[in-house]
């Protein structure tokens, strides 16, 4: 789970990489910003999620 | 490139507010040691004391080399016809770099100061268990590699400061004092070394139970909080000269919003554990002052006082909630706060630059170009260039300082022993306490 969310991210920000580089409508172009955005959040709670402590480790 | 010189009253203006930049490190430093525990006090002083030296020194052997300054050489890709300005291309040791005044000197000058402030941030959040030889380390890599590459990107004409010019999208991202370059920098390194070091000792109980492990001095947190202020007003409006073009009159403004940010947030965070404890949190109010000095520093030349209140307001709600999220649910073991504080706060204070500003003055921002005034954020897609900065903070900047901080700890372990934690960093790794006073000595109460 670790993995898979800290390769979400990188992989949230080529999608807004691309937006920018690939669209020149404005619309087109902040729709797939604030889809690589949306990625990249999902990447961040699966990174959160990763990090908590096991039951057994905790005190 | 012909050199680019600011007026004489500006360059002097400038240097009065860079020179007032260091009480903004103090207060910060302050801050983490009043945060953490007494038996590790002299550490957290000694350790960011070091971090200055540490980041100070590496951002003079290369980092100003690859953040460069407006108008320096840089590595450019050319991408369908585009330039993306990547990093910048100065030689190492500030080689070449004439002292007379020119806007890149006082760049370096502000720099040097700057990546100081972001090397303090991720102490607090590794109070009472990140060794000192292992916080040096990551300092280094910060100011060396990880800070000037995203400055340059923003302060240095690199491709998101670019995005205006090249794309149209707004004046390009728009960060006047340093709220995504060095807060949120700092923030996030912060966050990939709390990952990385793990929960102090004790602060998770097997039955879901996070005790609070209250700061030992509450005194060098708020008087951390004042200090914090004067170096803010420094770094906002120097960065507002250097970066978007700003006259020294416009000081008076940025002073302002800052101090009405920091206030707006500090009262919302005091009146929201009122609400919710009984009683107003020092801590917490604490550092939704630093919260609205953050979110401040995005936006503060581009705001009016009444907006600067609202985004402080906003600040402080979030920074508290934020705060309690992180440590209860997320189990994020952040003593200082510095995830919320300096991660949250400036995140959100870079949107608001977008979805606030007002550009009545031509912006200066990359290569000495201006782009024009007029025009509220929203209108002008300022907001989609700011979301795009803090899409690269969060989609390149996290992964990479959490990688190399975790490759870092594979040759070095960050983590202090047990013994060492249970000890305290002062008598473990400095040999005596900071506060040795505090102890009570059997003979003291021995019939003389």
């Amino acid at each position: 789970m670790k993995a898979v969310g800290f390769l979400m991210l990188p992989a949230g920000w080529f999608l807004v990489l691309a937006a920018i580089v690939l669209f020149a409508s404005p619309p087109l172009r902040a729709a797939f910003v604030l889809a690589g955005v949306a990625v990249e959040v999902l990447g961040l709670i699966l990174a959160f999620r990763s990090h908590l402590i096991p039951r057994e480790e905790k005190g | 490139m012909p050199v680019l010189r600011l007026p004489e009253v500006t360059t002097a203006a400038c240097l009065f507010f860079i020179f007032l930049v260091p009480f903004a490190g103090a207060g910060l430093a302050l801050m983490n040691v009043g945060l953490g525990r007494s038996r590790s006090a002299g550490h957290m002083m000694m350790a960011s004391l070091c971090a200055l030296a540490v980041a100070g020194l590496a951002y003079f052997v290369c980092g100003f080399a690859w953040q460069g300054s407006i108008g320096s050489p840089g590595h450019v890709l050319i991408l369908l016809g585009r330039s993306w300005n990547w990093i910048a291309e100065e030689p190492f040791f500030f080689r070449k770099l004439s002292f007379d005044g020119s806007a890149a000197s006082l760049t370096a000058l502000f720099q040097i100061f700057c990546v100081g402030l972001a090397a303090l941030i991720p102490l607090g959040s590794g109070a009472d268990r990140w060794r000192l030889r292992a916080s040096c380390l990551s300092t280094a890599l910060l100011a060396a590699w990880t800070y000037p590459l995203f400055a340059h990107w923003v302060w240095g004409g690199g491709w998101l400061a670019q995005l205006g010019v090249n794309y149209g999208i707004g004046r390009g991202f728009l960060d006047v004092g340093g709220a995504g370059s060095i807060q949120v920098m700092g923030g996030l390194t912060a966050l990939a070394v709390t990952w990385i070091l793990g929960p102090r000792r004790g602060k998770y109980s097997a039955d879901g139970m996070a005790p609070a492990i209250p700061g030992h001095n509450s005194v060098l947190v708020l008087f951390g909080c004042v200090l914090a202020l004067v170096g803010w007003v420094g770094l906002n409006s120097a960065g507002a000269i250097l970066f978007t073009g700003g006259v020294p009159s416009g000081a008076a403004l940025i002073g302002i919003n800052t101090i009405l940010a920091a206030s707006a947030s500090a009262l919302t965070a005091a009146f929201i554990t009122k609400v919710r404890f009984g009683k107003p949190d020092a801590s917490l109010t604490a550092n939704g002052w630093v919260g609205g000095l953050v979110a401040s520093s995005a936006s503060c030349a581009f705001v009016s006082p009444a907006e600067a209140v609202v985004i402080g307001s906003i600040a402080g709600t979030l920074v508290t909630f934020s705060i309690e999220w992180l440590e209860l649910r997320m189990e994020v073991d952040d003593p200082s706060g510095s995830v919320s504080v300096h991660a949250v706060g400036g995140i959100w204070g870079l949107l608001a630059l977008g979805v606030f500003g007002q550009f009545q003055r031509p912006v200066l921002n990359i290569a000495g170009d201006t782009l024009p005034g007029g025009m509220n954020g929203i209108i002008t897609s300022q907001w989609l260039a700011q979301l795009i900065g803090v899409a690269t903070l969060l989609g390149f900047v996290l992964p990479l300082t959490y990688g190399a901080n975790r490759l870092l700890n594979r040759f070095y372990a960050f983590r202090v022993s047990v013994e060492g934690e249970r000890q305290g960093m002062d008598l473990h790794e400095l040999g005596a306490g900071a506060y040795p006073e505090f102890v009570t000595h059997t003979d003291e109460f021995l019939p003389r």
